[in-house]
């Protein structure tokens, strides 16, 4: 194998990795669920709370003036590596599902109506499911669902068929976290926008394995989780277009997100703290901007053709155990393999996997109505990282083997 | 039997194996001789749902006794359901109201009851006592 990455190096980095489970040398494998933190991350949270630790934005004093450009220059470095127009495009949030939330609930009322839909594709995460079916809902409709064809990609001629219905929004994931599956979303940007239809993508899965770039993919809102991209847990981002942010009106009212307040009127604030009201997780944004500088400076292209090589692999080695079935087998695919093997339960081979130290997802993977479309009660899911090696895809395969030889 | 020696009973026939693949073989075995649900009865009412692994649960109530049947689409699941239901089957509501699952702590299987597994184990036991507590009360009055 070839590859750029020194991974034994990497997976230094990573204290976590260094353990043992079961008294086995824990396998981790469950990457697309929240990826481990290196040292480099935790050390810059924990350095925040040692020295810098102050509210921002308001404070007059010097340490709330250093943690305030702290975390401006967070949000202009992000800006910068996803190539925004303006860093007050970039919003702070908790995570993917908050940024979803703020969209639908937001850019809902600017748009819809009763009668009115959002088309989303029968692959996404429940996270990019349930608030547009809420916002459907309240308008007396029903989602527009593009149909996914047998290896797991969306039907195109589908996905045009119902952009010609005339949603009001379009709401797609990059990659899907249940199957892997990198959708063309590039391609099903540009023809809702032939119809004027505004695009939200789902970066949850895309960003820790491939470098997005706002102005190519010309999307009108991305959104992603900083956990899942070596990141403190409880931060993520909202890129909008200035256009549309200015246009939305607030999700959450308090602090911060104000310019005049009396009793009888607020006048809000400017971009971006007209979307980021209340005192924001200051520390994990500036984990996050330690953990993509850290995926940036390993090389995006390196950690792509690291994790294709893995992928690859791991296909075939898994498939050579008898009755392997892989769910999600899509020309594009990024680092996840769902399986289930004959007629096994994924809930019996992801609890003999663990046993044997392997951290594996089992389960629908929050994407209930994808299973549905597969007639399977839900998958075991091997999903890879940088710090991942051929060897612990040896592993799984050995221990898959092992659990098979138990339950059949 | 009462329900604290079919438990000893269960406790003994694991602690003859110390590796883990043993215990989980047996546990296996063991599902397999679960108390079948009648088909009829293997309907959406009587499905308990996790988010993981589904349960169905069937009770009879007779002479003052209840009696379990059961079933599960995971084996491991299903082997577990078993050994609750060795337990807790053909015993007075009473007596099921009161009895200590502890046990499942001794033979090693802790993890699976554990509430955030969604195996459907947790409502399964919750199911089991809400029968009791029925039956309970039907023969109070």
């Amino acid at each position: 194998m070839t590859t750029s990455l020194n991974v034994e190096a990497l997976r230094q980095a990573f204290p976590v990795l260094n353990q043992f489970v079961y008294n086995k040398p824990l396998v981790y494998l469950d990457n697309a669920a929240t990826t481990q933190k290196p040292y480099s991350v935790i050390k810059r949270v924990q350095q925040y709370y040692e020295h810098e630790n102050c509210n921002i934005h308001r404070g007059v004093h010097y340490l709330s003036q250093q943690a305030t450009e702290a975390f401006e220059n967070s949000r202009k470095y992000i800006a910068g590596l996803i190539n925004a127009s303006h860093s007050h495009e970039i919003i702070f949030t908790r995570g993917t599902t908050e940024s979803v939330n703020l969209v639908a609930s937001s850019l809902g009322k600017l748009l819809m109506k009763q009668g009115d839909r959002v088309l989303i594709t029968g692959m996404e995460h429940h996270s990019n499911l349930i608030p547009w079916q809420q916002i459907c809902h309240e308008n007396g409709t029903q989602l527009l669902v593009a149909r996914i064809n047998d290896v797991g990609e969306t039907d195109l001629d589908h996905y045009k068929y119902l952009l010609e219905q005339g949603p009001k929004i379009v709401a797609i994931t990059h990659i899907s976290n249940a199957l892997g599956t990198i959708n063309p979303v590039k391609e099903m940007i540009h023809l809702a926008h032939t119809f004027n239809i505004p695009v939200l993508v789902d970066g949850a899965q895309s960003v820790a394995h491939m470098q997005v770039d706002m102005q190519d993919l010309d999307c009108d809102f991305f959104v992603f989780s900083g956990h899942k991209v070596y990141a403190p847990m409880g931060v993520g981002v909202l890129y909008g277009k200035e256009s549309w942010l200015e246009k939305m009106p607030p999700y959450q009212f308090g602090g911060e997100m104000v310019d005049q307040v009396s009793f009888e009127k607020t006048t809000y604030n400017s971009l971006p703290f007209k979307f980021e009201a209340g005192t924001p997780n200051v520390g994990a944004v500036l984990g996050l901007e330690t953990a993509l500088r850290f995926v940036e400076k390993t090389g995006f292209e390196a950690i792509a053709a690291y994790e294709n090589e893995l992928l690859a692999y791991g296909h075939q080695q898994l498939g050579t155990i008898e009755g392997m079935r892989f769910i999600g087998q899509a020309a594009k695919k990024a680092a996840v393999i769902s399986f289930l093997v004959g007629n096994i339960h994924p809930y019996d081979l992801g609890t003999l996997l663990d046993k044997m130290g392997i951290a594996v997802r089992t389960g629908h993977h929050c994407a209930q109505p994808l299973m549905d479309r597969f007639q399977i009660p839900g998958t075991v899911r091997a999903s890879f990282a940088l710090y991942n090696t051929f060897e612990e895809i040896d592993k799984l395969t050995e221990a898959v083997r092992r659990a098979v030889t138990m339950l059949s | 039997m009462t329900i604290e020696a079919i438990q000893q009973q269960i406790i003994e026939e694991f602690s003859a194996f110390d590796d883990w693949m043993d215990k989980y073989n047996l546990l296996i075995e063991m599902g397999k001789d679960t108390p079948l649900i009648d088909a009829q009865y293997k309907t959406n009412n009587h499905l308990i749902t996790g988010c993981q692994s589904r349960v169905w649960l069937h009770a009879k109530y007779k002479d003052g006794k209840i009696y379990f049947t059961a079933d599960s689409d995971a084996v491991i699941t299903k082997g577990i359901v078993n050994i609750l239901i060795r337990v807790l089957s053909g015993q007075s509501p009473e007596d099921i109201l009161k009895a200590d699952l502890s046990y499942i702590d001794n033979i090693g299987l802790k993890e699976h009851l554990s509430p955030t597994r969604s195996n459907g184990l947790v409502s399964m036991i919750k199911q089991i006592k809400l029968y009791a507590q029925v039956y309970k009360l039907k023969m109070d009055n």
